[in-house]
């Protein structure tokens, strides 16, 4: 039983590890003003890295989902430029994100394509759509979102939980509840698994890693929106390199890189491990935030490492058994 | 014997350049054992993978209960009342066992899974096999024996009827091998029929009813257990179809002094193979005879330093040289030609050429480069040397048959200049005529004073090349017969043992 | 068995003789479609003129900009070879940049900054290969690690500022000319001989092609299937090295966050368009460099066409998306069921 959840609880103590050491070290860390501020500052990545922890789960990757954040919010700016209301354009792209997903998910297992080099074609692809939409930032200016902007839940102290956070926890309960009790999510731990052993056992692979892809797609597009409504523009260039920060934190929160294990809410931590080390950085003065690619890098190395030290030693047992 | 319930007749397959089914006749009855036999590349995994909807058959017709089916995928086998547990355990092991038990009919609720019901049903399903586990852990944390019984367990569905076990007792220990015995004569009691694959003859006379012996792709003969002799078995899975070759007086031991050009002693390891000592001189060939999993084949991966030794000592002439990967035996005058040849001998992408100068070139190392027209020339005299049926030596060596291939392999070490080669199944998956080409060559190797050391599992090859031969039993060796005491009695007589 | 005979006796296909020139033959036939196109909307995009003793003009512009691209795309090649991949080459040439940068203010002579840089290069390259071998991690995740933490140590070098130096050996590298040719011509050009040589000259072409056509075929005939793995991923982190020193004599300075970015991709991109397997076993250098030449040619083809410079990638990644479709078997297959249906 424990077994299963180590990796999960490693990840929940490094979170309280780190965020601990910035409670003890700095004054006015903990408060819920900085946890709310944690929170919203990297629901989009968070929601992003749920999307990616599906598709990692199935033993695969997408490396498009920066793009693709990055299309949705330029999308969305030029949609509301020409008098949309902010909602309805997101009820337009966030299907059409899933849409695109679902295809690409297709062919790779109709094509027998790799997911790295055809999320790698599918992330310059969106890249380019967005500088066809604008080549510069354009504002979103639309009551709706000033409003999405400005509402939260107050917390004790001067903190809140924002709208973005409260889609980030919305959009994570629907993943783990997907991941965990859907037969969808069983499938998907299964191809990841074996999928030689799970195509044997009956379970649909093509449909199972169309949708793994759709559903990666509809997570990035959500994440576009919730990014567009944070910053309350479009940008081309934005989120840029987001899509490492996803895998980052899916496999800071447990997850094999080469699929079959791990658990959706281990991402959160995962998200919230780089958010705090970042947040850390930033109440120091006297560090710059290049250290924050060195600690998750470092932290990567440490995970991916033991990762495979526990993979090799359960393999001896088996050999020896 | 019953009505039977599964009954395949005249079925065959063929692979690209391998015929795997030829025209099998085989049927299994409800509430017996049926023990399927033979060799690696017999037909036996082919099919079972017929009956149970892995792969398609060419031609034949398969009947359950009597009516012709066709079996396109596992789920319509399943549904149609056979399941099936494979040697590499087909579940996923980073499930939980209840995860792999119930994936694709987990019970539900208002849509999402009821993981405490599909937890009751999958401990229940275990139960009935004897097996109290916790359901939550995942499956690669569990023992194989485990592991194999949880596979079982998710085979038999209510509507199975036939079960297939592919090898499934090698890797377990004797009191384990007990309990999936028991668990098998109680499904054989509620009137199951199951096919069992395995190479362990003792386990074969202790629970089965019927034997059933492949050879090449052929079905070569059989039984009721009880009426087959093991001499008889032991003989009919050796195969006789070599008669067509000479018959040569095994040579003579040749008197030689001096040290052996290659002395094993003790050399074994760990759950591989039990120390043995070995010893060859310059044109000696030694066979090494024994079935399936007895450890012909890990005895030669062990000289070969392929695989890592726990103990023992190997001299090359009466020096130690305690080498700890093949480059190092290589450089001694080493050469081994593997059982596998598409996943540890050949490099299937690459040309004729490339594959024929590797072995030459990883002994010359990174700077002394082979001139392209060297290459071309070594290449080439291979090729015609050995009859190599190829356009040309800038062919993928993929596309090539399995004989040529096997002989790309033998040109790779020749022109390294070994003193010693290991050839581990040399004819396996050949056509006769390579056959003979090929034990044609190996007598002339001999002739010209290298040591051989053979690996086959056909017995009259072994007869046919041998001037000394090893004979293992069980991962051990366990008798040397010498000279003319080398007959097809003799050895079929130590295998199958007092 | 005997369906064994009638197969090897079987009519053989006709079999182009030296297949690797015919695997030439695609990006070739890419590139010059692509030229064509250019001779069309671009009357003077094969003008060649000599300005101030160097070389000006289209083509020589596509050779100048892609210099570094292909150098990156040689050592990806020769990893790809042996079954790897190096994500890491835009945070190596970010590393080296800023190493070059921190080394040219402290004084440090041209030869020994040319020579710490390479080193530090080589030293990321083996870091992956031991990450790759020793601790038996796959490329993909593996190469991750540098490619995340490589722009963070690069950034520590620069104390998260972008640094610009003048230096006038470092500016010849990219103003500079020997003979007429532009000198990061010459430099990337350099490279490809060595490796070229190298391939003729050492096994290092068929020991990589073994190792990743079949690691244990290539282990049980001899081959150090570990080291040559990791000789692949030096030679990527020193091609990444050079591709460093001239992004940076090319800006006269290092900036962390942006030398090399998305450099893995194209690199990637041109071993692919090249015509090799992801899955290792061919090392094309020829090939890959035709890739390149594609890529680049497209971009400056957009360049001089008017098209807005914004096409530039969804260009790219349709050319991507065509190649890979075509190099897909179940693609294929299904295509040409579909052709054959056409014609009854």
């Amino acid at each position: 039983m424990i077994e299963r959840y180590a990796p999960l609880l490693a990840t929940i103590v490094v979170f309280l590890a780190i965020y601990g050491f910035g409670a003890v070290s700095y004054n006015n860390f903990f408060s819920t003003l900085v946890f709310g501020d944690l929170i919203t500052d990297n629901a989009f990545v968070i929601i992003a890295a749920v999307g990616a922890t599906f598709v990692i789960l199935s033993g695969g990757i997408d490396l498009s989902v920066g793009s693709m954040i990055g299309f949705v919010s330029v999308a969305l700016a030029a949609l509301v430029g020409h008098g949309w209301h902010p909602l309805a354009a997101a009820a337009l792209l966030i299907p059409l994100g899933a849409l695109f997903g679902a295809a690409m998910g297709y062919l790779i297992d109709a094509c027998e394509i790799q997911p790295f080099i055809m999320t790698l074609a599918a992330m310059f692809l969106l890249r380019g759509l967005c500088f066809v939409v604008t080549l510069d930032s354009l504002p979103i200016s639309h009551p709706f979102v000033d409003a999405f902007a400005g509402w939260g839940i107050p917390l004790p102290g001067d903190g809140r939980i924002s709208a973005s956070g409260l889609l980030m926890f919305a959009a994570l309960a629907f993943g783990i509840v997907l991941a965990h009790f859907s037969r969808f999510g069983a499938n998907v731990y299964a191809i990841g698994g074996d999928a030689q052993s799970a195509r044997l056992m009956g379970a649909p692979i093509r449909r199972t890693i169309t949708c793994v892809y759709a559903l990666g797609g509809f997570y990035g597009a959500l994440a576009g929106v919730v990014y567009a409504f944070y910053t309350g523009s479009g940008y081309p260039l934005a989120a840029v390199g987001v899509e490492l920060d996803a895998i980052a934190a899916v496999v800071l929160g447990g997850a094999l890189l080469t699929g079959g294990v791990g658990f959706v809410a281990g991402t959160l931590f995962g998200g919230l491990i780089q958010g705090t080390i970042q947040t850390l950085i930033t109440f120091d003065g006297r560090l710059t935030s290049w250290w924050t690619k060195i600690v998750i890098g470092a932290l990567l190395f440490v995970f991916i490492v033991a990762q495979r030290a526990i993979l090799r030693s359960t393999r001896t047992r088996e050999s020896l058994a | 014997m019953q009505a039977p319930r599964v009954e395949l007749t005249n079925v065959s397959k063929r692979y690209p350049g391998v015929v795997a089914l030829q025209g099998v006749d085989i049927a299994f009855a409800a509430g017996e054992i049926h023990a399927l036999l033979g060799e690696n590349g017999a037909g036996k995994s082919t099919l079972i993978k017929i009956m149970t909807g892995a792969v398609g058959r060419d031609s034949g017709e398969i009947r359950i209960d009597g009516a012709p089916v066709e079996i396109a995928t596992p789920t319509a086998a399943q549904a149609l009342g056979v399941g099936a547990v494979y040697q590499e355990v087909n579940l996923v092991p980073t499930l939980s066992v209840a995860a792999n038990l119930t994936l694709e009919r987990q019970p539900r609720r208002f849509g999402f899974i009821d993981w405490r019901k599909a937890r009751e049903a999958a401990r229940e399903s275990l139960a009935k096999l004897g097996l109290d586990i916790d359901v939550e852990r995942s499956l690669g944390s569990y023992s194989l024996a485990i592991q194999h019984l949880v596979a079982i367990a998710r085979a038999l569905r209510p509507e199975t009827r036939t079960l297939v076990l592919d090898e499934p007792t090698a890797s377990l220990d004797a009191r384990e091998v007990d309990r999936l015995f028991a668990v098998m004569r109680e499904l054989k009691a509620r009137g199951i029929a199951i096919v069992f694959i395995t190479h362990f003859l003792e386990q074969v006379y202790a629970i089965s009813d019927r034997i059933s012996v492949l050879r090449n792709g052929r079905l070569v003969g059989g039984g009721l257990t009880r009426t087959l002799p093991q001499v008889e078995l032991v003989s009919l899975m050796l195969g006789h179809e070599l008669q067509a070759l000479e018959a040569r007086g095994p040579a003579a031991a040749k008197k030689q002094d001096g040290e052996p050009l290659l002395a094993v002693e003790n050399l074994g390891a760990r759950r591989v193979i039990a120390p043995f000592d070995l010893s060859l001189r310059a044109g000696d060939v030694v066979g090494l005879a024994g079935l399936l999993g007895s450890g012909r084949t890990e005895a030669a991966k062990l000289i070969f330093g392929a695989t890592p030794a726990d103990s023992g000592t190997i001299r090359i002439d009466g020096r130690p040289v305690n080498w700890r990967s093949p480059r190092q035996a290589m450089r001694r005058g080493v050469g081994f030609c593997p059982e596998d040849r598409k996943r540890e001998g050949l490099l299937l992408d690459l040309t004729v050429r490339e594959n024929i100068v590797l072995a030459l070139q990883s002994k010359r190392g990174w700077f002394r480069r082979i001139p392209r027209n060297e290459q071309d020339r070594l290449a080439d005299e291979m090729i015609a040397a050995l009859g190599i049926a190829t356009p040309d030596a800038e062919r993928p060596a993929g596309q090539l048959s399995g004989g040529n291939q096997q002989k790309v392999i033998l040109a790779r070490w020749l022109i390294s200049d070994p003193r010693i080669l290991i050839l581990d199944e040399p004819t396996r998956g050949i056509d006769i005529g390579a056959h003979a080409e090929i034990i044609a060559l190996i007598r002339r190797l001999c002739a010209q004073g290298l040591g051989l050391l053979v690996a086959s599992s056909e017995l009259d090859e072994i007869i046919a090349v041998s001037t000394r031969v090893a004979v293992l039993r069980d991962r051990r060796k366990i008798a040397e017969i010498e000279g003319e005491a080398i007959t097809r009695d003799a050895i079929v007589q130590a295998i199958a043992g007092p | 068995m005997s369906g064994e005979t009638v197969r090897s006796r079987a009519p053989r296909a006709p079999v182009a003789h030296s297949w690797s020139d015919r695997r030439a033959l695609w990006p070739l036939a890419a590139l010059a479609a692509i030229f064509l196109v250019d001779a069309f909307i671009s009357p003077g995009f094969f003008t060649v003129r000599i300005v101030e003793g160097r070389l000006y003009g289209s083509l020589i512009d596509i050779l100048y900009r892609g210099a570094p691209t292909a150098l990156v795309a040689l050592g990806m090649t020769t990893v790809i070879g042996a079954r790897g991949i190096d994500l890491s080459v835009g945070s190596i040439i970010a590393i080296c940049g800023a190493a070059m940068t921190w080394l040219i203010h402290a004084d440090v002579s041209a030869p020994l900054v040319l020579l710490a840089t390479l080193g530090v290069g080589l030293l990321c390259g083996l870091w992956n290969g031991v990450l790759v071998t020793v601790f038996d991690i796959q490329p993909i995740i593996a190469t991750l690690i540098l490619m995340v933490a490589g722009r963070g140590v690069a950034q520590m070098i620069d104390a998260g500022m972008i640094i610009t130096f003048r230096n006038p050996f470092f500016s010849s590298l990219s103003t500079g000319a020997v003979g007429w040719i532009p000198s990061r011509i010459v430099v990337a050009l350099g490279f490809y001989v060595v490796v070229w040589l190298a391939l003729r000259l050492t096994a290092l072409g068929l020991f990589v092609e073994s190792v990743g056509s079949n690691a244990e075929a290539a282990r049980l005939t001899g081959v150090d299937a570990r080291f040559v793995k990791i000789v692949t991923y030096l030679i990527s982190g020193l091609a990444s090295a050079i591709a460093g020193i001239l992004i940076t004599a090319d800006v006269r300075g290092s900036d962390a966050n942006n030398a090399g970015l998305w450099m893995e991709l194209d690199a990637i991109l041109a071993v692919v368009l090249g015509g090799a397997s992801l899955n290792g076993g061919r090392v094309l250098i020829v090939n890959t460099l035709l890739g390149v030449l594609i890529i680049q040619s497209l971009t400056t083809s957009i360049l001089v066409s008017g098209l807005p410079p914004e096409y530039n990638l969804i260009v790219k990644a349709a050319v991507v998306f065509v190649c890979l479709l075509l190099q897909s078997r179940p693609f294929r297959s299904s295509l040409g069921r579909l052709l054959r249906l056409g014609r009854p």
